[in-house]
């Protein structure tokens, strides 16, 4: 057992460069890291963050530069190496195994309790309830992974990294998929487990690394540009810090709405995968030239909603109209040619097609008509220019609009599709987390061209965890909440305490 | 830096090559033949004469058409094992045909019978594209079962209903049809040699799926579907349709094959005709690529080996069901290879190793991009 590893104390990284072909994704960065703090990492969509983390957990070898552990020079060939160093990673998709239980999941890495034709899973159990118990991580060991929330695997991934061993934590983007209240929560634990353990947390998220980490280091195209402690910055510094530039988050202006219903749902019920009412008798109602929030806790029936009013998925009862006419129960493409833009959830599965390239992504919902097609023949020299055009127009970064739609990062795969959908000029656009897990330039200009559709008439849908978010850009929020609108209020009287009080089911009458 | 990529590529290929080769050089010295002689014999026996070379193109007619249709399936998301059975039924539907309507002028009978071919073969692998798309009935298993229902009913055919009333007469009783009317044809390319038509129709039919399916909005919707089902019912792709239209273009393109080889080359159905064009189909279409430029190359490949491996069996006594072997070592290292051509550490690593030997003036790296 390798189990009494020494605390780290100190970790040092100096002169890390690494080399991919074509990109220089580590320049030279120098960073440490003490006992007891937490160190936030932040900058934009391919920085290196991840790069530079990978290489501390032993997944890539650096092509130059030095790591010291507690003043020893130490070199990871693996993952097991920094494992036995008590360096641990918590990765941004989950690592888990759905149909294993904790137990389960926990034991395929725990090797010393693999023996000859036994595996001791009492042993792993009681190292799980010993670990739970000393870092306040509740976790039910013998459920399986299917059954929980994304929150409690998160809490799962955590307890699993340090049964192995962990003294110091990488989180890669922790929050990315939690609810707020799991965010908050989260936020809280790590708080507190900071006091024996080190933390190196990635986020995008600038108000969560104030609120957790004693210092902060910013990456730019791979190299550290700032580095200092944490309270002495606000939030909008260290947003120019990692862009370069002021980012100003741009606000929903003013009284938008008051124009004719684009489109409305009423009464619908629809079914979930798992065949449970989803929706459960919604009414909704979208002006023209109006940002509608939906805020709610995810799995209320966003999705769900989603999907009915885009024909994606059957409607049991009630109504979908779009523009006066009843469109229940249409096809996709019925829906896209009456005028409906979608930005849907999933942008690398259902956005795109990822081994496509750029220009024919930018066409995919518009090839078959006239501009891009005569009698079945595609007109490539048109798709191609369009695909410069809107890669001008939505700053669409790409080393050409023939490189394939999945090589770009997250945040230019989501420009690809607002360039997509926006491009089309939708009656109504229904937009179902535009800005997850994309950084703050891409969010900006993201935000900045959702009002700017509005502003030209459109409606838009906006379906968001993010409250911020909502709050910033809706003319008016409508807080989902076991498949029904719970309540729909005016975006100047809605606050984070009133909004978050009706996403826990508290109506406030 | 392009330089260095072809070197490389080609330096993969080659010691692809020679494991293989290797790998083959056990197996033939275990059945106690000599491995020079036998690889001298398959890559250059069939090209010694005219006679070979057409040999090898009248192989390598059915195994295009073959594999056009499966590069058509499996970039639409749907793999289809069927292209035996599909062949079968292409034959019997193309042979009936020839045979009701044998006074028909040829210009009218011989497209007749190819275009019933591609639909007895359409039809049967829409069979699998409909039960996949409308109750989601895993098209591997329904391909593979079709091919035995085929092979029995082809059988059945040419034993009882189809049989040539000759064979019944005589008593011999050779399972196989009455000879199509010369109507039905495909006429001879080169005299005195097995090589027909089929060649310019299958060359043809390559560059149609090349524009069918990177130049047509049929082919955008199909790759589409193919690629990402999911982001293509997004953008209001039907998928189902999707699917059932690329099996029955797979079906019609085995079905063709069949009735190519049929009017082409044995002029009556026979069993036995399609000698596993359906299964080599398949592994000349992953060979190239999946893409009518490479599938080209890759069944006069194929053709070469399976010519070839005839030849061995007289000159180096290496049993011809041995070259099965030696195809399947040689299909396990090109997919093994591919893993590393367009891998682009493995390329870093190579170059990395390389650029020690040079002068320190060359660089084959050079950070571009961001810094």
């Amino acid at each position: 057992m390798k189990e009494a590893v020494e605390p780290i104390t100190e970790l040092k990284l100096e002169g890390i460069t690494k080399r991919f072909p074509g990109i220089l994704a580590c320049n030279n960065v120098a960073m440490e890291v003490r006992r007891g703090e937490v160190l936030a990492l932040v900058g934009e969509n391919g920085a290196g963050k991840s790069t530079l983390m990978n290489i501390l957990a032993g997944l890539y070898q650096p092509d130059a530069g030095t790591i010291t552990l507690n003043g020893k020079a130490v070199h990871f060939r693996d993952p097991n190496d920094a494992y036995a160093r008590g360096i641990g990673m918590v990765h941004q998709n989950f690592m888990l195994v759905p149909n294993m239980t904790v137990i389960e999941n926990v034991a395929l890495g725990l090797k010393q309790h693999h023996h000859f034709m036994n595996l001791d899973l009492k042993a792993v159990k009681q190292r799980i309830l010993e670990v739970s118990a000393h870092h306040e991580l509740p976790v039910n060991p013998d459920a399986y992974i299917w059954q929980l929330s994304v929150g409690e695997q998160q809490r799962v991934e955590l307890i699993k990294t340090l049964c192995f061993g962990a003294r110091l934590l990488i989180l890669d983007e922790p929050t990315s998929a939690l609810t707020p209240q799991e965010t908050d929560d989260l936020i809280d634990r790590l708080k507190r487990m900071s006091a024996e353990l080190s933390i190196i947390f990635i986020s995008h998220k600038l108000n969560e690394v104030k609120t957790l980490s004693n210092r902060v280091a910013i990456l730019r195209h791979g190299a550290v540009v700032f580095n200092g402690l944490t309270v002495n910055h606000t939030t909008s510094e260290l947003a120019a810090l990692m862009t370069g530039r002021e980012v100003v988050l741009p606000h929903n202006e003013g009284m938008g709405g008051g124009g004719a219903v684009i489109l409305s749902a009423r009464d619908l019920k629809v079914r979930g995968d798992r065949g449970h009412l989803a929706l459960d008798g919604l009414d909704l109602e979208l002006h023209a030239g109006e940002i509608l929030g939906l805020a709610g806790v995810s799995g209320n029936g966003q999705r769900e909603l989603a999907e009915a009013i885009s024909g994606l998925r059957p409607v049991e009862s009630g109504k979908v109209e779009l523009l006066d006419r009843d469109m229940t129960n249409r096809t996709p493409s019925a829906m896209i040619h009456a005028g409906l833009g979608y930005i849907p959830e999933d942008r690398h599965h259902e956005g795109i097609v990822p081994s496509f390239t750029v220009k024919e992504n930018l066409v995919l919902k518009d090839f078959s008509t006239r501009r891009f097609s005569t009698w079945c023949m595609l007109k490539l020299k048109e798709i191609a220019r369009n695909a410069e055009f809107l890669k001008e127009r939505y700053d669409i970064r790409c080393s050409s609009t023939s490189a394939a739609g999945g090589s770009l990062s997250g945040g230019n795969i989501q420009k690809v599709i607002l360039a997509r959908e926006l491009a089309r000029e939708p009656k109504a656009l229904v937009a179902v987390y535009p800005t997850r897990g994309v950084d703050m330039g891409a969010q900006e200009f993201i935000h900045s061209q959702l009002l700017a559709r509005r502003r030209a008439g459109g409606g838009i849908l906006l379906i968001s965890e993010e409250l911020e978010e909502i709050m910033n850009l809706s003319d008016r929020i409508a807080v989902i909440y076991k498949g029904r609108i719970l309540k729909i209020l005016p975006s100047l009287e809605a606050t984070r305490e009133r909004l978050g009080l009706l996403m826990a089911g508290v109506s406030d009458e | 830096m392009n330089k260095f990529k072809l070197a490389y590529s080609t330096g993969v290929v080659l010691l692809a090559v020679f494991c293989a080769m290797a790998v083959g050089a056990i197996v033939i010295k275990a059945v106690g033949a000599s491995p020079m002689l036998t690889y001298l014999t398959i890559v250059t026996g069939p090209v010694q004469d005219l006679f070979g070379v057409t040999e090898v193109l009248v192989r390598a007619v059915p195994l295009i058409l073959v594999a056009l249709g499966i590069a058509i399936s499996f970039r639409s998301g749907i793999i289809n094992i069927g292209a035996e059975g599909q062949i079968l039924m292409g034959i019997l539907a193309a042979t009936a045909t020839a045979l009701a309507l044998p006074g028909l002028p040829k210009i009218v009978l011989l497209p007749l019978v190819l275009l019933a071919g591609a639909i007895g073969g359409g039809l049967w692998a829409g069979i699998a594209g409909v039960l996949r798309a409308k109750l989601g009935v895993n098209e591997i298993l329904s391909t593979v079962m079709l091919n035995y229902i085929a092979a029995q009913f082809y059988t059945f055919l040419l034993r009882g209903p189809m049989i040539d009333p000759g064979e019944l007469e005589t008593g011999s009783g050779t399972p196989q049809s009455l000879r199509l009317p010369e109507n039905a044809w495909l006429g001879r390319l080169i005299p005195e040699t097995r090589l027909h038509m089929g060649l310019v129709l299958a060359l043809v039919l390559a560059v149609a799926v090349y524009f069918l399916l990177w130049r047509t909005t049929w082919g955008l919707r199909l790759r589409a579907a193919g690629a990402e089902a999911k982001a293509a019912r997004y953008a209001g792709i039907s998928v189902d349709r999707s699917l059932i239209v690329a099996m029955l273009f797979a079906g019609a393109f085995a079905g063709l094959a069949g009735a190519v080889e049929v009017t082409g080359v044995h002029h009556r159905a026979i069993e036995g005709i399609s000698s596993g064009y359906g299964f080599a189909g398949i592994v000349v279409a992953l060979f190239g690529g999946l893409h009518p430029a490479g599938i080209v190359p890759a069944a006069v490949f194929f053709g070469l080996l399976l010519v070839g491996a005839d030849m061995t069996q007289r000159t180096a006594g290496v049993p011809a069901n041995m070259i099965l072997v030696l195809q399947g070592v040689i299909i396990l290292a090109i997919v093994s290879a591919k893993m590393y051509l367009n891998n682009a550490y493995a390329q870093e690593r190579v170059a990395k190793f390389f650029a020690r030997f040079k002068a320190p003036s060359v660089e084959p790296m050079k950070p571009g991009g961001q810094s």
